[in-house]
């Protein structure tokens, strides 16, 4: 069993296309505090590739993507 | 040269390099078309997202795109007023760059864009705005084409520019591309 990890920020963003995930999460985490979690569903294909990236560049780190039937969840730590 | 000394150079050099090149993004607008407005946007938005600064030069076919279409300029000349006329005005009325067919192909990709819930490119333009994108109009192609200044979309921060301000922008930045 994998520990639980504590959510701090729910996300819905179902149905935004590109670049609305990435930009809504960068807003949001950016009125959070270092250590805390957040938590974005999305429903755009595009954001499997493009949460790693973002991830990547902005120096955030992506905890664990569950796949949901139509769906995914992107659980992001603020690192910095 | 000493080899301590040669060290101190070499530091001095990477330190130029380090502050020459900004995590920043520059981009030339020039095209007015719709797709590569919204395409130019995305990547504008995307870049803020990423933590990069953003520096839009529109120029030359981008620059009636930003015209406010509730916005009246006087004291136009007869090409001022006929350009005014036949160029679009504002984000609504740009058409694909491909497949416009007489306003069956953009009607058509406006109203999928819809359906798919992609943002239109008014929406882009204030979420750049929000987001603070830096948005500069090239001063020569507003005078060529008789745009003025009380005509464009109120946008935080708009700057009337020449090149070497785009320039300036673009010598330190990561990405320079132009759309």
């Amino acid at each position: 069993m994998s520990e639980e990890i504590k959510i701090d920020v729910k996300m819905d963003l179902k149905g935004l296309a590109c670049p609305m995930p990435v930009v809504k999460v960068s807003q949001q985490i950016k009125k959070m505090k270092v250590g805390e979690v957040i938590e974005a569903e999305t429903t755009d294909p595009g954001a499997h590739a493009d949460f790693p990236a973002w991830a990547k560049s902005s120096g955030n780190e992506l905890v664990k993507i569950v796949k949901e039937e139509k769906s995914a969840k992107f659980i992001i730590k603020k690192l910095k | 040269m000493d080899p301590s000394k040669e060290l101190e150079l070499i530091k001095k050099q990477v330190e130029e390099i380090k502050e020459g090149s900004q995590n920043k993004l520059s981009m030339v607008v020039f095209s007015g078309d719709l797709d590569k407005l919204l395409a130019a946007f995305i990547i504008a938005t995307g870049a803020v997202a990423m933590g990069m600064e953003v520096v839009m030069f529109f120029t030359f076919w981008a620059t009636p795109a930003l015209r406010d279409k509730k916005k009246k300029a006087k004291g136009k000349d007869i090409f001022g007023k006929m350009f005014g006329f036949m160029l679009p005005k504002g984000t609504g009325k740009v058409k694909l760059g491909k497949m416009h067919m007489a306003g069956m192909g953009t009607g058509m990709m406006k109203y999928l864009m819809k359906k798919k819930n992609v943002a239109s490119l008014d929406e882009m333009v204030s979420l750049a705005a929000e987001l603070g994108v830096k948005v500069f109009i090239c001063e020569m192609s507003m005078s060529l084409m008789g745009f003025k200044p009380e005509e464009m979309i109120d946008y935080p921060g708009v700057e009337f520019v020449g090149v070497a301000s785009f320039l300036a922008e673009a010598g330190n930045s990561k990405i320079q591309l132009f759309i």
